[in-house]
C-alpha cells in the first residue's frame, strides 16, 4: 500500500507534498508529515498538513496563536497523546518509519522536547541531567556525560561548581538551557522546542538563538515561535500555518523576503495576527 | 458643595474598621487561648508526675501511690505501628490512583467514599473491628486496636496525597515523558518525589490524630495493667488509660490521667513539629 504511494507520488506527485517537499532540494529528509489531520474531542486543530524536516537544519513554525503549531509540535513525538480526547488521522515518518507504530518512550528518546516555560524537576543540577540518562538505562558514565551536556548547551562555566545545587536556584534563561542540556543528555536525533523563549528576558533569549545555531550540526531542531525576528534570525526553513493549515513552507530568507502567498505576506508585514 | 461625605463620615468608617479589626483579633485571640488553656490545665494538673517513673514504671497497684506509664507508653507506639502499616500503603497507594490513574467518575466516587469514611464516627469503627476481628479471635488484642486505628487514618492520608500529588505541576509530568519515561515512572521518580514532603507531613498528621483516639480502642484494645508481650493480647494505650483513670475515685490516679493527656498532647505536638520541620527543607516546586 505504502510503496504503491510511493510510487504514485514519483509518477504524479500530489501537489501539496510536492509543494512540501520545494524547499529541500539536495537535503537529507528527517522527519515527514503526511497529510495530519488532526482532533481534539470534535474539533479539528490541523487539516490536511504535509511538510519535512530537513536532518542538521532548524526549521521554524509561525502563525499567529492558536494557528496549530504547537500541536503540530506536539504530534512530532506524540505528547498530544497526553490529551485523552485527541485524535490523528495521517502519517508521521522518522527516518521513513512511521512514529505512530513505535514504542513511545523509544520515540521520545529520539525526539526530544523544549518547552515554553522552563520545566525543571525540583532536583539537583545534576540529577536533572542524569535524569533521562537513568530512565533510558545508560551504560556510560553518567558524570560525563552530564558534564558533556552542559558544555552543549553552553551552561557549565556557570554551574560547574553547584552541581549539586537545586536547579530551582538558577535563573530563568539558565532554567531553560538546563532543560535543554536536559534533552540533549540523551541524544535526541530531533530535538522539538515550543517557544522556548516566550518566558525569558532579551539576554537570555540571544543566549538560546546562538545556542541553537550551535546544535544544528549535531541534531535536527524544530522551533516553534510566534516571534517573527526569532525565526528569521535562528531558522534555515520556516512553515507559515494559519487556521489549523500549513500555508507556506520555504526557506527562511525567500518566506521572509519573497513570500509566494498573500496571507504569508500579510503576516509577516505585521498586517494581523 | 461638593459630592463627597465629609469628615464626620470619614471618621465613622475609620471607627467601623478598628472595631473590625478589634473583633477579628480577639477571634483570633480566644482560638488560641484555648489551647494555651488546656495546656496550662494539663501543666498544673499533671506536670508534677511527669518523671522519670511516669515513662519507666508499671502502673501501682490499686491503693499504693507513685508507679507510671511505661506500658500504655509503649502500647500506644505499637498500636500506632500497627495502624501505620494498614494506613500508609493504602492511603499513599490509593491516593496515587485517585490521582494519577482513575478516571472522573471513579476518582469522584472514591473521593467521595473517603470522604464518608472519615465522617465515619470512631465508635462505629471500634465495632466494625470488634466484630470483624475481636468477636473471631475471641479476645481482645492489640491488632484489633491496630486495625481499628489503621482504618481511621486511610481517608486522611488518601485525600491529602491526593491532593499533594495534584498541585505537583503537569508540566514536570511531561519533561520526565518527553525524556522517554513511561507513566509509572514519571509517577514514581518525578511526581512523587515532587510531593513526598507533603505526603510525609500528612502522615505524621493522621498519626497524630488517630493517637489520640480512645472509642475505636474501648473494646479492640482494651487495657492492660501490665506489659503486653507480642500483638495478640490486650494492650494499654494512653487514651483509653486517661479515660480510665479520670473516671476512677482516686486522687493519685486522677493525677496520673492529667500526666498521661499532657504527655499525648506533648507527642502529638512534637509530631507535628517534625511535620513543619520537613515540610520547610529540601527543594520544594515554586508556585
Amino acid at each position: 500500500m505504502n510503496a504503491a504511494l510511493g510510487a504514485a507520488q514519483k509518477t504524479a506527485p500530489d501537489s501539496a507534498l510536492a509543494a512540501a517537499r520545494a524547499p529541500l532540494a539536495g537535503k537529507e529528509i528527517r522527519l515527514e508529515v503526511r497529510n495530519l489531520n488532526f482532533y481534539y474531542g470534535a474539533k479539528q486543530a490541523l487539516f490536511d498538513v504535509s511538510f519535512s524536516v530537513p536532518t542538521k537544519h532548524v526549521t521554524a513554525l509561525i502563525g499567529p496563536s492558536g494557528c496549530g503549531k504547537s500541536t503540530l509540535l506536539r504530534t512530532l513525538n506524540r505528547m498530544h497523546e497526553t490529551v485523552k480526547v485527541s485524535r490523528l488521522a495521517g502519517q508521521i515518518l522518522l527516518d521513513g518509519e512511521s512514529i505512530l507504530d513505535q514504542d513511545v518512550t523509544r520515540l521520545r528518546r529520539r525526539v526530544g522536547m523544549v518547552f515554553q516555560r522552563p520545566n525543571p524537576f525540583p532536583k539537583s543540577i545534576f540529577d536533572n541531567i542524569a535524569y533521562g540518562l537513568r530512565v533510558n538505562g545508560y551504560k556510560g558514565s553518567i558524570p560525563e556525560a552530564v558534564e558533556k551536556s552542559l558544555h552543549r548547551a553552553a551552561l557549565w562555566d556557570e554551574v560547574k561548581d553547584s552541581l549539586h545545587k537545586s536547579a530551582y536556584a538558577l535563573s530563568g534563561g539558565q532554567q531553560q538551557r538546563l532543560c535543554i542540556a536536559r534533552a540533549l543528555a540523551v541524544d535526541p536525533e530531533v530535538l522539538l522546542l515550543d517557544e522556548p523563549c516566550s518566558a525569558l528576558d532579551p539576554i537570555s533569549t540571544a543566549k538560546i538563538e546562538e545556542l541553537l545555531f550551535n546544535l544544528k550540526d549535531m541534531c535536527t531542531l524544530v522551533i516553534v515561535t510566534h516571534n517573527m525576528q526569532q525565526a528569521a534570525r535562528s531558522s534555515d526553513l520556516t512553515a507559515f500555518m494559519l487556521e489549523g493549515r500549513l500555508v507556506e513552507f520555504q526557506s527562511t530568507e525567500q518566506l521572509f523576503t519573497t513570500p509566494s502567498d498573500p496571507r504569508t505576506e500579510a503576516y509577516i508585514t505585521g498586517r494581523f495576527g | 458643595m461638593s459630592g463627597w461625605a465629609g469628615t464626620g463620615h470619614r471618621r465613622y468608617r475609620k471607627a467601623v474598621n478598628y472595631l473590625m479589626l478589634g473583633s477579628m483579633a480577639l477571634c483570633a485571640l480566644l482560638v488560641v487561648g484555648v489551647l494555651f488553656f488546656i495546656l496550662g490545665c494539663l501543666l498544673w494538673n499533671g506536670g508534677s508526675d511527669v518523671n522519670l517513673n511516669f515513662f519507666t514504671k508499671l502502673p501501682a497497684p490499686v491503693g499504693e501511690t507513685g508507679g507510671g506509664m511505661a506500658n500504655a507508653i509503649v502500647g500506644s507506639i505499637k498500636l500506632l505501628l500497627l495502624a501505620s502499616l494498614i494506613g500508609i500503603p493504602l492511603g499513599v497507594v490509593g491516593g496515587i490512583y485517585m490521582a494519577e490513574f482513575a478516571g472522573k467518575l471513579s476518582a469522584f466516587v472514591l473521593q467521595y467514599t473517603a470522604d464518608l469514611l472519615n465522617g465515619v464516627p470512631s465508635i462505629v469503627i471500634g465495632i466494625f473491628a470488634y466484630s470483624l476481628i475481636v468477636l473471631r479471635m475471641k479476645h481482645f488484642s492489640a491488632i484489633a486496636g491496630g486495625f481499628a486505628l489503621g482504618i481511621m487514618m486511610i481517608p486522611i492520608t488518601i485525600r491529602s496525597t491526593e491532593q499533594f500529588l495534584r498541585s505537583v505541576p503537569g508540566s514536570l509530568r511531561e519533561a520526565a515523558m518527553a525524556l522517554g519515561a513511561s507513566k509509572w515512572k514519571t509517577i514514581v521518580s518525578v511526581v512523587v518525589p515532587a510531593a513526598y514532603r507533603g505526603i510525609l507531613t500528612a502522615i505524621l498528621l493522621s498519626l497524630a490524630r488517630v493517637a489520640g483516639e480512645t472509642a475505636p480502642l474501648l473494646f479492640t484494645a482494651l487495657n492492660n495493667r501490665f506489659w503486653s508481650p507480642g500483638w495478640n493480647q490486650p494492650i494499654a494505650s494512653l487514651p483509653v488509660v486517661v479515660y480510665t483513670y479520670a473516671l476512677s475515685a482516686y486522687d493519685d490516679w486522677h493525677r496520673q490521667a492529667w500526666a498521661a493527656g499532657l504527655v499525648l498532647l506533648g507527642m502529638v505536638l512534637l509530631t507535628n513539629i517534625i511535620a513543619r520541620a520537613i515540610l520547610s527543607r529540601g527543594i520544594s516546586v515554586p508556585r
